[in-house]
């Protein structure tokens, strides 16, 4: 087979009719990510996109790769099925709020603390929207839904809390309505080797329409992101005005810059070993309608659980040789009848 | 037959021997069981074993729920069941005799360890009065033997304090019944060499309790004679001991070699199943993958992706995990991958009888998934079959892309016995391509790959592993269109890829072998129709019917779905028909449903295989009815 000289989107692009809603924050997503792939030097046949069940996990269809749309909220576990077969291949969990933290969040938290070398894309819309609008494990409390009429009393998760706490070596967040920063985030999470988390604000305009609209409406953009830069001092607002320092107790919390001085804020550093900083930066927000932290919070090195499995096999061979089925057969005694 | 001078006292031979030792769940029975049917086996004789153990790891002491037993038959033919009833009991304490006195014939023999016969542990059992000394076992033949004192005795100078020395005593036993039954405690003694090379007080301890037991019935005056059970002549060739859970990670690993393709191996523990995640992780030399998942779910998963992945996906659990995997083997039948899941069933419903066995998840199996979603099923009917069924199970789901459910039940999977293992050379070749070219040729000339085109033969679907250039696709669990594998919720549709799914599994009765009938004289009117484990008590007991001079014909399935071609006719043909099982009557609707015929079942559902004789009892009712 011909080797085309460089790809572009449309090598990544499935004949696929996209089935999502019209105005539905997806569509972004795919467009920055299909624009993006051919940037990252990987091939179609040698990626594979897994998803779960839900508006997003639809994702697969689309991509012009390997894939596999599973079952509702074991997309991780497939996924590690394929990377630890495959460490060759370029794994990607497509999954959303319900999806991902709901039924889903047992194999979420160990595919992070395993590491396995895969980018998770966590689509939080704060809503079921495939089944057509009931309240989510990340939408916040007293919303009023189908199936919670007089308000929802669940207490949401914090999808970035969820990953440091699940030992995720790589967390962080972006929204749907900036391309460049959704194409940045996705950039770092595909470098980095080991689980990358990436929680993406997205729309949906049928079931959930303007959930985001506080923090990410370009005129609130400045003074409600938080953009986070490794190495330098984490501030926000039209004139940086704001800034964010660690209290007495090791919590973030906003301050003006003109009140405590430069030097009082706190200096971002994704590469910090302990969560508890990155921890302390995801409580900046507890919902989506105060300055709200973006970009990357944490990127560690930790051995990649795929690796770890080759390197097993590798000594095991190494120390005992390829296996030897005879041999296998007649460890442990054997005797003759004739 | 008493002949005072020990050392020359002539062994009396036995054809068959059944001993049952059994104590504390910590009295380490099942080590000591494990160790004599080791050195049966290396002497040659043909045996059959049967664990038995509470759930509990340490039940309290000294009660009869923290009974722990293991009987092994010894026999110098072939035998097929461990023995219905014991020849021997060892008693370790008030409880397993309690526990186990029930199951005992009249004229059978009992070792008590006496110094466990005291108030508390008699109280704790139950016993208002110490039975060695009253009539309870006035129908037995009572050896009392003082085996803790004469334990801490015998370790007296290997350093170990006197409660630990006391931990020995399971060795005092293996000692005195292995000079009982003439074993050489040769190999023990290696055993117990390496086992414990690196704690001198415990090795010197156990060898010295082991010795002291031997020496005991040597020179005890109490046993009239010991006995003797000469090898079995049994078919020439090479053999190992091998229970079900190491022949089964065997015949997965077999799998693996003839088939070319790495092993991932996914499961998380649970009991009976989880020897064979033990056994495969030991051998990652042979590429073998195994990890333990966070759930049922996710290990299954696990497989499916390597599976899609090109790898041979495994996955293995016990009655409640397969209800946690049903959806996903319902998408692993939607995508058409091949995967291998195992059932080592156990008594349910829910945790039911973690440790013990039954045959009650046929129709689980059969049925436990929503939608139309049918899959071969293999079932394993003895320990070192297990080694087959798991093969057999990796080449109908290789060949023909579906999973395969594997079943075995906890009685197999610890059970063990002698393994006239197979030659590497004739096991056959079970290796499947993966696609690599486009394989539709559109109207314009143009050519594409279809990830549902099938094998006209087989009706398999393509296997093509990512890696593979130009032949990307996406597949899922949503309904697909014939051929392409597009989301399709076309209504004709979805009824044409529910009759293919339906045809593809249906169709590899084409490719197994057909049932074969036992049936001797060719005379009988009865046939005894089982599966899995119950072949052994089955064979048996048409053989006590067949000494007694009357006919009946016997046969076992393996392949459970779908049936052999030929099960319609062999039913049919026998005047009456009897299926034993292990659960209320599963293969017996099957069977009923499929043939219309009048077949009678014969269940138990004790967490206890049957005894040869409970079916010999029903076929001579039958026969005679």
């Amino acid at each position: 087979m011909a080797e085309p000289v460089a790809l572009t989107k449309k090598d990544f692009t499935s004949d696929q009719e996209v089935r999502w809603c019209p105005g539905c924050g997806d569509y972004s997503v795919l467009t920055a990510l299909q624009l993006m792939m051919p940037e990252l030097g990987v091939r179609p046949e040698n990626t594979v996109f897994v998803s779960g069940i839900g508006c997003s996990s639809r994702f697969p269809y689309y991509m012009n790769t390997y894939g596999i749309h599973s079952i509702h909220g074991r997309a991780p576990a497939f996924a590690t099925g394929v990377a630890v077969a495959r460490p060759d291949l370029d794994v990607w969990v497509v999954t959303g709020d319900g999806d991902g933290l709901s039924i889903g969040g047992n194999h979420l938290i160990h595919a992070l603390r395993r590491n396995v070398n895969f980018t998770i894309l966590l689509f939080n819309n704060q809503i079921y929207g495939l089944t057509k609008g009931q309240y989510s494990p990340t939408s916040e409390i007293g919303k009023v839904t189908k199936s919670s009429p007089f308000g929802s009393l669940d207490y949401p998760f914090n999808p970035i809390s969820v990953a440091i706490g699940a030992e995720a070596t790589f967390v962080a967040r972006t929204h749907d309505l900036d391309r460049k920063h959704m194409q940045e985030v996705f950039r770092r999470a595909h470098e980095h080797k080991g689980a990358a988390f990436v929680e993406i604000y997205q729309n949906c305009n049928v079931f959930n329409d303007g959930a985001f609209d506080h923090i990410t409406s370009k005129d609130k953009r400045a003074d409600m992101l938080v953009n986070l830069r490794h190495g330098e001092p984490v501030r926000f607002g039209a004139e940086q005005e704001f800034g964010v320092r660690l209290n007495e107790y090791g919590e973030a919390v906003v301050v003006n810059v003109a009140d405590v001085g430069v030097d009082a804020l706190l200096v971002h550093d994704e590469a910090r070993h302990d969560p508890t900083v990155a921890f302390a930066l995801s409580r900046l927000a507890e919902t989506p309608t105060s300055p709200t932290p973006m970009g990357v919070l944490r990127a560690v090195t930790r051995p990649t659980y795929e690796a770890e499995v080759q390197s097993q096999l590798g000594a095991a061979q190494a120390n005992r040789g390829p296996g030897d089925l005879r041999a296998l057969l007649e460890s442990g005694g054997v005797w003759d009848v004739a | 037959m008493t002949d005072t001078t020990a050392a020359t006292r002539r062994p009396e031979t036995l054809e068959r021997v059944v001993i049952r030792f059994a104590g504390d769940s910590g009295d380490g029975m099942q080590l000591v069981g494990d160790r004599f049917t080791d050195v049966s086996a290396a002497f040659g004789n043909d045996l059959a074993t049967l664990p038995n153990y509470p759930a509990e790891i340490r039940a309290p002491a000294g009660t009869i729920a923290g009974v722990s037993s293991f009987q092994v038959h010894i026999a110098d033919f072939d035998i097929v069941t461990p023995g219905d009833v014991p020849n021997l009991l060892v008693a370790m304490n008030p409880a397993a005799l309690k526990a186990n006195l029930a199951d005992l014939p009249p004229g059978a023999s009992i070792i008590a360890n006496t110094d466990a016969f005291e108030t508390r542990n008699l109280e704790k059992a139950g016993y208002q009065a110490n039975p060695l000394e009253d009539d309870t076992l006035a129908a037995y033949t009572v050896y009392p033997v003082p085996m803790t004192s004469m334990t801490v005795e015998a370790t007296k100078g290997t350093g170990a304090k006197p409660r630990d020395a006391e931990r020995s005593k399971n060795f005092f036993a293996l000692g005195l019944i292995s000079w009982m039954y003439t074993r050489p405690i040769a190999g023990i003694v290696t055993w117990i060499d390496e086992k414990y090379a690196k704690n001198a007080v415990v090795h010197d301890a156990n060898l010295a309790a082991l010795k002291a037991g031997y020496h005991f019935g040597e020179t005890a005056e109490i046993f009239e004679t010991p006995f003797e059970v000469a090898p079995a002549a049994l078919p020439p060739g090479r053999y190992r001991n091998i229970s079900g859970n190491v022949a089964l990670a065997y015949g997965l690993i077999a799998a693996g070699q003839q088939s070319k393709l790495p092993i991932l191996y996914a499961s998380y523990p649970i009991t009976p199943a989880s020897d064979i995640l033990h056994e495969l992780s030991k051998h990652k030399n042979f590429g073998v993958r195994t990890m333990q998942a966070e759930d049922e779910i996710a290990a299954i998963s696990v497989a499916i992706g390597g599976a899609f992945a090109g790898q041979l996906g495994v996955t293995a659990t016990s009655g409640p995990g397969v209800d946690l995997k049903a959806e996903a083997l319902g998408l692993a039948i939607s995508l058409e991958l091949p995967l291998i899941l195992v059932d080592v069933q156990r008594g349910g419903p829910s945790t039911g009888l973690p440790t013990k066995t039954e045959q009650a998840d046929l129709l689980l199996a059969m049925y436990g998934r929503h939608g139309e979603a049918p899959l071969p099923i293999v079932a394993a009917y003895s320990p070192s079959h297990c080694f087959d069924a798991a093969f057999e199970g990796a080449r109908i789901a290789l060949k023909y892309r579906t999973p395969v459910i594997v079943l075995t039940d906890g009685y197999l999977a610890n059970g063990s016995e002698p393994w006239l293992f197979p030659d590497v050379d004739q096991l056959a070749d079970i290796s499947v391509p993966f696609t690599t070219e486009l394989n539709h040729l559109n109207e314009d000339g143009s050519t594409e790959f279809w990830p549902y085109v099938r094998d006209e033969t087989t009706l398999a679907r393509p296997w093509a592993i990512p890696g593979t250039p130009g032949l990307m696709h996406r597949i899922g669990g949503i309904e697909k269109e014939d051929g392409t594998g597009n989301v399709n919720y076309d209504p004709a549709n979805h009824e044409l890829m529910v009759h293919l799914r339906a045809q593809k599994i249906a169709g590899i009765a084409a490719d197994i072998p057909p049932v074969e009938v036992d049936d001797p004289t060719g005379d009988a009117e009865l046939l005894v129709l089982g599966w899995g484990s119950t072949w052994g008590a089955i064979k048996a007991a048409a053989r006590r019917v067949r000494a007694n001079g009357r006919s009946v014909a016997t046969a076992n399935l393996v392949h459970l779905n779908p049936f052999p071609t030929n099960l319609g006719d062999v039913v049919g043909r026998y005047r009456k028909v009897l299926i034993p099982e292990m659960n209320l009557g599963q293969l017996s609707k099957l069977v009923r449903a499929e043939f219309l015929v009048d077949a009678k079942s014969l269940t138990k559902v004790q967490g206890l295989p049957f005894r040869a004789a409970e079916i010999e009892a029903k076929i001579l009712e039958m026969i005679d009815g």
